[in-house]
């Protein structure tokens, strides 16, 4: 049918490849596979487990996957989705976590990590405003060098 | 539909008694499977209704901050009434899916308990109802990780982490509040003292629970109690307060017994997909 259809050796290969081009819908910087939210990739299935249990975006990822899978000539792969283990800030990758600073929110503070560093400017002089953000995953902070409020990704 | 020939009681007690061993080979026990139904109806009940409770501040809480705050802890409320009402559907066998049971059953058929049914009150009101609900879950949740359904384990272990927040929030509050003015802490008190006699029915060993927990589906409640009241003296201590007066229980929620405010939330909440049945998002 014209449809690439990669070799079974590289077929999860090319699965990661398609979703790692799959973003965030809320944080678009970020993609599904920075976020840790791609748990499993088989030949025939991809496993997906959601962010919060309330996370609207659960559903708009799965549809958005769908399509991405389609696209490239993977429409019998299935996708499942799977509560355990829960997910943590702590999957989200390095190169997720810098590309967070780079979109102006804070990353997750590593374990035994205390201070919250601006994003903006770098200073640890930081404080909450409030627990709750503009989505369930993040917390609003504010600088107190450079002024600015931003988002906290919040440990979880 | 033709009925299935009446099963008699000694066929039955040779089925039990040749029953094979192996995980798949059981046959479906239909009262583990009503007593797990039950369960997953209280839990799913509970957060539904505390979370379409918190719902109605949106737009109307004290500063925008808490306002974020309580639609947040709502839309996580929700997250797990999906959970747990979409395993109920499917436990029970009948087709219906969790928004079925959420928007297609009457009061008579809900299972919360009374206090998420309580109206918000002021804002003080709103926080002393959620730490004396968060407080209860945050621990309940920790013992049904290890429940013996791994379905009912995975979402609990999942949420835990969200309600671990909701407790923090709602303790400051109750601390800040009580600790604070004149009027705030006579606010808070009336609050507690308010949500108080619902408290008991949160940690009520009925026939369904009793039975639950003896199939690993329900802790031990007088544990969870221990627990509870250690957290909450803590807290109420940091804000001064004392702990209301005893006053006789109101039980009935996980019977369907409710107070007349849950058929006012019930009829704001499924007007919409009643009067448009086939509408989708």
């Amino acid at each position: 049918m014209g449809v690439h259809q990669p070799l079974n050796a590289s077929r999860t290969g090319a699965l990661w490849g398609v979703l790692q081009d799959v973003p965030d819908p809320e944080i678009p910087v970020l993609s599904i596979v920075d976020l840790g939210i791609v748990r499993e990739v088989h030949d025939d299935r991809v496993v997906l487990t959601p962010t919060y249990t309330g996370c609207p975006a659960t559903q708009v990822i799965e549809r958005m996957v769908r399509e991405a899978l389609d696209a490239a000539g993977f429409d019998s792969v299935r996708i499942e989705t799977t509560l355990t283990p829960p997910w943590t800030t702590e999957w989200i990758t390095p190169e997720g976590r810098d590309k967070l600073r780079a979109y102006g929110i804070a990353p997750p503070n590593a374990p035994g990590e205390r201070a919250v560093h601006c994003p903006q400017c770098g200073s640890a002089e930081t404080e909450e405003i409030s627990r709750f953000g503009s989505t369930p995953c993040k917390a609003l902070w504010r600088c107190r060098s450079c002024a600015e409020p931003f988002d906290l990704f919040k440990c979880h | 539909m033709p009925s299935l020939p009446p099963i008699r009681p000694e066929d039955e007690e040779v089925a039990l008694k040749t029953r094979p061993g192996g995980a798949f080979d059981a046959p479906v026990d239909e009262e583990h499977r009503a007593t797990l139904f039950e369960m997953l109806l209280r839990l799913g009940d509970d957060s539904l209704i505390l979370g379409q409770r918190l719902g109605e501040w949106c737009g109307h809480a004290p500063s925008v901050e808490v306002d974020l705050s309580l639609a947040n802890i709502a839309l996580d409320l929700i997250g797990q009434a999906t959970h747990f009402l979409n395993l109920a559907g499917e436990i029970e066998g009948r087709g219906r899916d969790g928004d079925a049971l959420a928007f297609h059953r009457d009061v008579l058929d809900f299972r919360n308990c009374l206090l998420v049914e309580q109206p918000n009150g002021d804002f003080a009101q709103t926080m002393a109802r959620q730490l004396l609900f968060s407080a209860w879950q945050k621990r309940l949740f920790d013992q049904l990780a290890a429940s013996s359904d791994e379905r009912v384990a995975a979402i609990a272990a999942k949420a835990v982490k969200e309600v671990a927040y909701h407790e923090e929030l709602a303790a400051e509050w109750v601390i800040r509040l009580g600790d604070g003015t004149d009027e705030s802490r006579a606010r808070m008190a009336d609050g507690l003292d308010w949500m108080w006699r619902f408290v008991p029915e949160l940690f009520e060993l009925d026939e369904a629970a009793a039975d639950a927990n003896g199939r690993g589906l329900w802790p031990d409640v007088d544990l969870l109690r221990t627990g509870y009241d250690a957290r909450l003296q803590t807290v109420l201590a940091e804000a001064t307060l004392d702990a209301p007066k005893p006053q006789r229980p109101i039980l009935g929620g996980r019977r369907g017994h409710h107070s007349e405010h849950l058929g006012h939330l019930i009829a704001v909440m499924q007007f919409l997909p009643r009067t448009y049945p086939d509408a989708v998002w």
